[in-house]
């Protein structure tokens, strides 16, 4: 009976396409939360896989901050049309337009908050009832209490001490009206294995995450990129550095490794070797030990 | 090719469940230079002189404060021989159900002795629910021997106790190891302290322990979750039913049976995604087309003529209560089986078991939290079931509150 078990990634990928058809089938507006980064990638598809030959039945919704980096709108575009699949934007510059949000300042403004609003908003106008995400436990400590199925209230708020039991593959979608579900597919995937089935599935990802020459400033251990919303402080000078991104977050806060690893064999080496998290680099997981866990339960992803 | 093997832990701050997992991960490398950092930082606030490793899994803010772990966390490491997650359940209050939570998706059960003071009530209890929630594989752990000078008679007492306990539940593969998990020995690295023990160390018995039959591979079982139908001009026709296998082989070209219907038909094909594949086992998750266009819906389950699960409305179940309000006889319930949800009500409690004592408890009328019993659910309609013991997929069971909607209870059908 040897021959019949599945290496780690094909189990990987059973429990998410499984988890992919629950969503669909249990919930009547589902929606896939893309960031472009590489694990929304791999989830677009997953979805691809789940329901092939036909097409992924629900759409792509992209929060845009109006910070992203060129190369994610570009990559975003590209594979709505590779996959034959609808996107849905909603903006953070509207919501701020609206007085739904309020920008912040000084060197360290992130609009990385008030994507919270723009979500929520969105959610609610397009009446989604269940929106997935590319969250890993293992990326964050307040994630690894995290549920396949995630409920959230009617103000979109999470309960981390009053969650669902979560037993065997049986996965409880029930809801009251406007509450809402986050779902979160590839919930036991490490980083590790997101690069290992991007290569065995030869999947594109955006040049972002490959080593390339960038112009950039280094703050409080960061190195950051350049661009128009990253307010320089006085001694900051500019240069030309080989560097690569392990995240796709906002411009001005997602922080870049020296790296020349310019394949999918030279990443995956380098993931190996690494001794710092992929969420190291992120300038909005530091404000505080619990950032993640209080921008969670108030909606964020 | 690299396997997944899910285990569970289970135990109180003090008997060093924390510092066992820290060990795994810090000398598999899977704890990252900013973790530490957090988490020496954390230890420092709190005025400690050691890395206090259980801050690592208690990730919430409420338990970082108190000092306990709330709920389930998932860890995870990976060796170049197999990828690991670890599902991390607390040792206090509700605690059954953590323990039932983390037990339900496992190969293999964790179980930690104090080598000073051997077989406690939480050894009996984390047994029983192994072995209830029918987790293939055991691994006791003798922590702490450096406490008792390494003395293999301490080791062999709790091995022969553990032993003649353990006769009593239906645990087929148990391992012993002595270890400490503060000092290293027989975690990751060979012991130089006991050299009395042949056995492996606990690393080398989780890469190696033996789980491809985990799975059923017999009893072929497809519960249908979603028809697929693209409708489009290049696949017109095309008809799949997907769904994760809960057991057996399925192949082109075999008979089916599709409960409740009844209807048989025949494999056309098999996909994962745009790949055909020759035979699809569990867990794999797949697309199946048929001969015959029949109708076949979500909650469906599709087995073969000559091996299918039983369909009945009344079903015997061994029923752990989850939720803070009790239940009583005749309470109505949603129970979700499979890809399948139907109405029940609660018919019949048998008898409830002390969990410390294994002694059944009869007459009973209530359930509360953390209560398992023995119970007979009757359903609006048929189930196609198999026994818990039989097939850990098609065989369990859960149960939704009608006004809530909570997941109540969870049931393993006898």
């Amino acid at each position: 009976m040897s021959q019949y078990y599945l290496s780690h990634l094909k189990e990987l990928e059973s429990e998410a396409i499984f988890v992919i058809r629950e969503v669909v089938a249990q919930f009547e507006k589902p929606a896939l939360l893309f960031s472009g980064g590489k694990d929304s990638i791999v989830l677009a598809y997953l979805s691809r896989k789940a329901f092939y030959p036909a097409r992924i039945p629900f759409p792509l919704v992209h929060i845009d901050t109006g910070h992203n980096f060129p190369e994610t709108m570009e990559y975003r575009d590209w594979l709505v049309n590779e996959l034959g699949v609808k996107l849905i934007v909603g903006s953070v510059q509207e919501s701020i337009d609206k007085g739904r949000a309020k920008e912040e300042t000084g060197f360290n403004a992130s609009r990385n908050a008030l994507q919270t609003v723009t979500l929520l908003d969105t959610i609610e106008q397009y009446k989604f009832d269940a929106a997935m995400g590319g969250a890993r436990r293992d990326e964050e400590k307040a994630r690894a209490k995290e549920r396949f199925f995630s409920h959230r209230d009617e103000f979109g708020q999470w309960d981390p001490k009053n969650q669902r039991p979560e037993l065997w593959n049986l996965f409880n979608g029930r809801k009251h009206q406007g509450e809402h579900f986050r779902v979160f597919p590839i919930s036991n995937w490490t980083e590790m294995d997101v690069w290992q089935y991007i290569q065995a599935e030869k999947i594109p990802i955006p040049k972002l995450y490959y080593s390339h020459q960038r112009e950039v400033i280094e703050r409080d251990g960061a190195i950051l990129s350049t661009s128009p919303w990253l307010k320089l402080k006085p001694n900051e000078i500019p240069s030309m550095r080989t560097v690569r991104f392990r995240t796709c977050g906002d411009m001005p806060i997602t922080g870049a490794v020296e790296s020349t690893a310019d394949t999918i064999e030279k990443i995956i080496e380098e993931v190996a070797s690494s001794r710092k998290t992929e969420r190291g680099t992120r300038a909005d997981d530091k404000r505080s030990e619990t950032a993640m866990e209080d921008r969670k339960k108030s909606g964020y992803f | 090719m690299n396997q997944l093997l899910r285990f569970t832990t289970a135990g109180s701050v003090d008997d060093g469940k924390s510092t066992l997992i820290g060990r795994l991960l810090y000398d598999s490398k899977s704890i990252f230079e900013d973790q530490l950092e957090a988490v020496e930082a954390s230890s420092a606030k709190k005025g400690f002189d050691y890395v206090d490793l259980s801050l690592l899994t208690d990730g919430l803010k409420s338990e970082r404060e108190q000092g306990i772990t709330i709920d389930v966390a998932y860890r995870y490491f990976a060796t170049p021989k197999r990828k690991f997650i670890i599902a991390d359940t607390p040792g206090h209050i509700q605690y059954t159900r953590n323990m039932v939570t983390g037990a339900s998706t496992a190969n293999l059960a964790l179980i930690l002795i104090d080598a000073r003071k051997g077989l406690v009530e939480q050894t009996y209890r984390h047994s029983f629910i192994a072995s209830l929630l029918k987790i293939p594989h055991v691994i006791v752990c003798v922590n702490k021997m450096d406490l008792v000078d390494y003395q293999e008679e301490v080791f062999e007492k709790i091995v022969n106790d553990y032993k003649a306990f353990s006769s009593k539940l239906e645990i087929h593969d148990i391992q012993f190891v002595p270890i400490s998990a503060l000092a290293g020995d027989n975690v990751v690295n060979r012991s130089e302290n006991m050299d009395w023990y042949q056995g492996a160390t606990l690393l080398h018995m989780l890469e190696t322990v033996h789980i491809e039959s985990d799975y059923n591979h017999i009893d072929s079982r497809f519960p249908v979750q979603y028809v697929v139908r693209p409708q489009t001009q290049s696949h017109q026709d095309f008809r799949g039913y997907a769904g994760r296998i809960a057991g057996g082989i399925f192949r082109a070209g075999d008979e089916i049976l599709v409960l409740p219907s009844g209807f048989t038909s025949k494999i056309k094909s098999i996909h994962v995604g745009a790949e055909e594949v020759d035979q699809a086992f569990a867990p794999m998750s797949v697309t199946m087309t048929l001969e015959d266009e029949i109708d076949i819906s979500r909650g469906d389950i599709i087995a073969k003529p000559n091996n299918h699960p039983q369909s009945e409305q009344d079903v015997d179940v061994m029923l752990c209560w989850m939720n803070q309000r009790a239940v009583n006889l005749n309470t109505k319930l949603f129970v979700r089986h499979t890809t399948k949800e139907v109405k029940g009500v609660l018919k019949e409690i048998q008898y409830k078991l002390d969990i410390n004592s294994l002694q059944r408890l009869e007459n009973v009328e209530q359930l509360a939290m953390n209560d398992i019993a023995r119970v007979k659910i009757r359903t609006a309609q048929p189930l196609s079931f198999d026994s818990y013991r039989k097939n850990r997929i098609t065989g369990s069971i859960i149960l939704v509150d009608e006004g809530t909607n909570e997941t109540v209870a969870a049931g393993m059908i006898v």
